[in-house]
């Protein structure tokens, strides 16, 4: 048993993707559970498909996707942004429009003749495909990640428990609102290269979910979001080698299943208890 | 505290509140008597700084605590009731510096003063009514803020959560603090020092026996007055929309 979870790690294709994939669950984790508390999960979900235009140019200017990614998002912002002062649009209907616009836009752009055969990479990642470079890079923004959550821990708790009275107690609700999305797109970002497109939102979402079902205490659903969101990573890896299926996909579907089983587990922070 | 000529809106050109000058001293308790949609919350984030709009003047030793709702807190997030007390001490802890062991024992001895000195393990959203506003009461004691805003304290809690309540408002009053407490209840502003009427506008302020007589409380609530025992006894009837 332990060989058959040892084995696919021993080249090292799979141990930088594996490398890579624990870096991005530190950030993927806790980031996970306060986008969760914060009810940002269509947001989640949005940044990340509203970037593929930006990271469709990119692959086809030769750039690097990262580059890609960070313009994708600043795009999404300005388009939501925009959409968002038509009145007769609610909030939730203007960032739908915008996104569907941005990813049609991308997927138009990507079935262009010139576009290099690498659409599938952006969708769904490549992990198997991460260089040394990418882990540098990986590292530093989940590292920023981190130390972010850490620093701002006390506003982030403050303006989402108690959204009247946090500006008496220290902190600004709309401003943290911000705080969050941004590092919700840095993570978005670090995470694209190595998950995809379409499959980043599950290893930010799914662990953050299940650790929200497993503790009531916040510290510990962050540290426990982490572990599983590394959990769900090397399984999916493991998966992935064994029965010769996509990497990205698999992670995705592994955090999926963790979520699924911590769901039986109990939900402590139902109202009903 | 002073405010003078204090109004305010939500919109430049939309000022919902206007007129009010009142001046309370060191070791009172005011009640801030009005109808829904009277003004009673806009003069409170008049006096957080928080109102988009705002004319007047408010002299202040400091920004002042506030006690919401609890039924405005969300009741999912995951902290105990420690945790939620605690969070009074966050303006003055840098966020690199765990929260220090003073505080800890601060809000330790918060929570004994509100009764729930055995509840502070207790996930906050699992406490009562009751008891979640009197966590809410002793985060705001934690603040240690010479003025505490109440925004309907004693609404809907049950009886035992009520008279810990009040006890906790006689001795925060004994401390020196200024508690302005936002009220329905007429008969609950008598027993206390100073009362402010507000409906848009202020209609009167002043000791309870100089102001809460039915003509200043028709005025104040109009048809959501009751008139009881022939004017001996005034309630003020809540409506609220489905």
């Amino acid at each position: 048993m332990l060989d058959w979870l040892t084995d696919p790690f021993a080249g090292g294709l799979m141990q930088r993707a594996l490398a890579e994939v624990l870096i991005l669950a530190l950030a993927c984790g806790p980031l996970g559970v306060w986008v969760l508390l914060y009810r940002q999960s269509y947001a989640a979900e949005s940044l990340s498909h509203a970037m593929l235009p930006g990271l469709v140019i990119a692959a086809l200017a030769g750039a690097p996707l990262l580059l890609g990614a960070a313009g994708g998002v600043l795009a999404a912002a300005v388009a939501i942004a925009l959409a968002s002062r038509d009145q007769r649009l609610g909030g939730d209907v203007a960032v739908g429009v915008a996104i569907a616009a941005l990813f049609g836009l991308g997927a138009l752009l990507a079935l262009s003749p010139d576009v290099p055969a690498r659409l599938g990479e952006l969708l769904f990642g490549d992990l198997l495909g991460v260089t040394g470079g990418d882990l540098v890079e990986g590292a530093v923004l989940a590292g920023a990640i981190l130390v972010a959550l850490a620093l701002f821990h006390r506003r982030l708790a403050l303006s989402v428990f108690d959204r009247v009275a946090a500006p008496s107690l220290g902190a600004r609700p709309t401003v943290w609102e911000l705080v969050l999305l941004a590092l919700l797109a840095v993570c978005t970002v670090a995470a694209v290269r190595g998950l995809g497109n379409l499959l980043v939102v599950a290893m930010i979402l799914a662990p953050g979910a299940a650790a929200l079902n497993l503790t009531t205490r916040l510290p510990v659903a962050l540290a426990l979001a982490a572990g599983l969101a590394a959990l769900a990573g090397a399984l999916g890896l493991v998966a992935s080698y064994h029965w010769e299926v996509a990497a990205g996909a698999s992670v995705a579907l592994a955090a999926v299943l963790v979520f699924l089983v911590s769901t039986p587990l109990g939900r402590p922070n139902s109202l009903s208890d | 505290m002073r405010v003078e000529g204090l109004a305010g809106g939500y919109a430049p050109g939309t000022e919902v509140l206007t007129g009010v000058s009142f001046a309370l001293e060191a070791g009172t308790i005011a009640a801030v008597l009005g109808p829904n949609g009277g003004g009673k919350t806009t003069l409170f984030r008049a006096l957080l700084g928080e109102l988009p709009v705002r004319r007047g003047e408010v002299e202040l030793e400091s920004r002042p605590a506030y006690v919401p709702q609890t039924d405005r807190t969300r009741l999912d997030f995951p902290v105990s009731a420690l945790d939620v007390v605690l969070m009074g001490a966050y303006a003055r802890t840098p966020a690199w510096r765990r929260i220090s062991r003073a505080d800890r024992a601060a809000g330790r001895a918060a929570l004994e003063r509100v009764g729930l000195a055995d509840r502070g393990g207790r996930r906050f959203g699992a406490l009562s009514g009751g008891q979640r506003q009197r966590v809410l009461i002793a985060r705001a004691v934690l603040q240690e803020r010479p003025v505490v805003l109440l925004d309907e304290p004693l609404s809907g809690v049950d009886a035992a959560s009520a008279a810990r309540i009040e006890t906790v408002f006689e001795e925060l009053r004994a401390e020196g603090r200024i508690l302005l407490v936002a009220t329905h209840d007429v008969e609950q502003a008598r027993r206390w020092d100073r009362v402010v009427c507000v409906n848009g506008e202020q209609v009167a302020f002043g000791r309870p026996a100089e102001v809460l007589t039915t003509d200043v409380l028709l005025r104040t609530y109009g048809h959501e007055l009751v008139v009881l025992e022939g004017g001996a006894r005034a309630v003020a009837v809540e409506h609220h929309e489905h």
